[in-house]
């Protein structure tokens, strides 16, 4: 765990971190953002001591990090940053390996290490562990990097904007493995970036800073639902365009459901979806919540003359909930067997319907503006 | 009698000459290093210092050689000692000066990552900064080997010997032979150490370097 207490940082007159304080959990991939000059990367850097503050404390597991020799502290913190930084006159292996053997491991220790590191991402070791810095492309370079910080296993790593200078396929790549390392292994992470996409993807808490303090702290969901500051939501005006404009399944259902009680006898049935001109019911429960649906398939295969429907009602269609974002039940429908995805309100009684027909016209008012039906 | 003729009548004399003379350059080039280095180090860690140093040093490789070995011979006499005092303080400037610009011009992204991941300052000397300013720092010896050679003749005027031996006694006599013997010797001296020097730059510059601007 690492906590900030009242942490201030001048240069000269220049405030650049002002009474800083919160608190990171162990395993968190916690990510520092906001404008250039909001003290982000300061604040990483005070973590490790490559920037000492003029005021407060910096705590690590409930130890005060100044009485830690600063040499020590680093090592067991892994360190990442934006211009990679691999010793050139160092191969791949021994720039791994350079944490374990100022650590004094035994080579045998160093060695597996490196092995085992390299396949995780998938870089045999035969093929990369002799080759130098420069003859690997920026993404392999970074990768290199990003095992260099994990050789020594520090349950922290810093990572100052790692993927900054890589192109965005690359980039995408990288943040994905880092993101699978960190749940595989366990690490608490502290990463900056400005790249607010970034940020979303990868985070458990993004914290966001500006001129020195902390804007918002939150998850990336409530971020992007109520950013606490107009700053925020400038940042974020892109990414809230890319989810969906924020609309909810609740915005884009259909309201008109033909509703059926279980105990509904089937011809009746047949008719009531003749009449409405549909293939399926909603099926619903004597309290009004939504039991399930059955289709005119069903009937017809299973059913006999006055059996209940309620016998014959399947799961099969997804389920939403009116507040939930418009995308995931977009996500449900496209990926579903049945074409519609049933909203339920708060109390499980049913809401409404989303079709492919209703997706359409969505996302099409979010293209054009009002689509008239 | 052409000139190899007389070489190979001198030829005891002109070996003499010759081992002297890389004796001088040897020497000297050595005490160069030995200073220079630490110094260079030194003045990359206290950069404000750096740049009063290089001046008194850059002063000291204005002052011209004659005059300078003038000065030896009020203060230590004649021989080896003067000469080799005065040759390495010749030797000095380029070394230091290209330890310093080597050191200092390591990019900060390897010293950053050197010191963020843990490295004390020695071993960040040691594993990182002059390993990269290693081919900088050859590059300085290798200037100053060549200045030396030409410098070392200078140093027969107060009795060290070497090839200035043979170069000023036929300047003084109008013996072409004589001069040619000293004076040939000596540029192909310096031509030699030139690519012994630039072959071991190369040979020491690990391969993930050549070629990579540090």
């Amino acid at each position: 765990m690492i906590k900030f207490e009242k942490v201030s940082k001048k240069y000269g007159k220049t405030l650049v971190l002002d009474e800083l304080s919160f608190e990171i959990q162990q395993g968190e991939f916690v990510v520092l953002i906001g404008p250039s000059g909001c003290g982000k990367t300061t604040t990483l850097k005070t973590i490790n001591r490559l920037i000492e503050p003029n005021e407060g404390k910096i705590y690590i597991d409930d130890k005060d990090i100044t009485e830690m020799n600063p040499v020590e502290l680093r090592r067991g913190v892994g360190y990442v940053i934006q211009q990679i930084g691999l010793f050139p006159n160092m191969t791949v292996e021994q720039n791994i390996a350079v944490v374990p053997k100022l650590l004094k491991y035994p080579k045998d220790k160093w060695q597996t290490i490196v092995r085992d590191l390299l396949e995780m991402v998938n870089m045999p070791y035969e093929e990369n562990a002799h080759k130098y810095p420069s003859e690997l492309s920026g993404g392999q370079q970074q990768r290199i990097g990003v095992l260099r910080a994990l050789a020594a296993s520090p349950p922290i790593i810093l990572m100052d904007e790692p993927f900054g200078a890589l192109d965005p396929i690359t980039r995408d790549t990288l943040q994905d493995e880092v993101r699978r390392l960190q749940k595989k292994l366990k690490k608490t992470i502290v990463f900056v970036t400005h790249d607010m996409d970034e940020a979303l993807k990868m985070a458990d808490t993004i914290v966001f800073m500006n001129e020195g303090k902390i804007l918002q702290m939150a998850s990336p969901e409530e971020m992007l639902h109520n950013p606490a500051h107009p700053i925020i939501s400038g940042f974020m005006g892109k990414q809230i365009d890319n989810r969906s404009n924020g609309l909810t399944a609740g915005d884009v259902m259909r309201t008109r459901v033909v509703k059926a009680a279980r105990n509904n006898q089937t011809l009746k049935s047949i008719e009531l979806m003749k009449s409405r001109d549909v293939d399926t019911l909603v099926v619903i429960n004597e309290d009004d919540t939504y039991a399930g649906i059955v289709t005119i398939g069903d009937l017809r295969a299973h059913g006999r003359g006055g059996m209940e429907i309620g016998k014959l009602i399947t799961d099969a269609a997804p389920v939403v909930k009116v507040a939930d974002d418009a995308q995931e039940a977009f996500d449900a429908l496209l990926t579903s067997s049945t074409s519609y995805v049933i909203v339920l309100n708060d109390d499980n009684t049913v809401a409404g319907l989303i079709t492919k027909t209703s997706m359409t016209r969505a996302m099409g008012e979010v293209l054009w503006g009002d689509v008239t039906s | 009698m052409t000139l190899i003729d007389f070489l190979i009548e001198n030829q005891r004399d002109m070996t003499n000459n010759l081992l002297r003379h890389i004796e001088l350059v040897g020497i000297s080039v050595f005490i160069g290093i030995v200073i220079s280095i630490p110094l260079g180090i030194v003045l990359s860690r206290h950069r404000k210092l750096a740049g009063t140093v290089l001046a008194i040093a850059g002063t000291i490789q204005t002052i011209p050689g004659l005059v300078m070995l003038g000065f030896a011979l009020i203060f230590l006499g004649i021989g080896m000692l003067p000469a080799l005092v005065i040759l390495s303080l010749y030797a000095i400037l380029p070394i230091l000066r290209n330890t310093y610009t080597g050191i200092t011009e390591v990019d900060p992204s390897y010293t950053e990552a050197a010191r963020g991941i843990g490295m004390t300052n020695m071993q960040m000397l040691f594993k990182v900064e002059l390993p990269l300013a290693l081919s900088s720092i050859i590059g300085g010896i290798r200037i100053s080997t060549v200045y030396i050679v030409s410098w070392a003749t200078l140093a027969s005027y107060i009795g060290a010997g070497g090839l200035g031996d043979p170069i000023w006694t036929g300047l003084a006599t109008y013996n072409t032979k004589l001069i040619l013997s000293g004076a040939v010797p000596s540029a192909i001296l310096a031509l030699v150490l030139s690519g012994l020097i630039g072959l071991l730059q190369r040979i020491l510059t690990p391969r993930g370097l050549r070629g990579v601007r540090v």
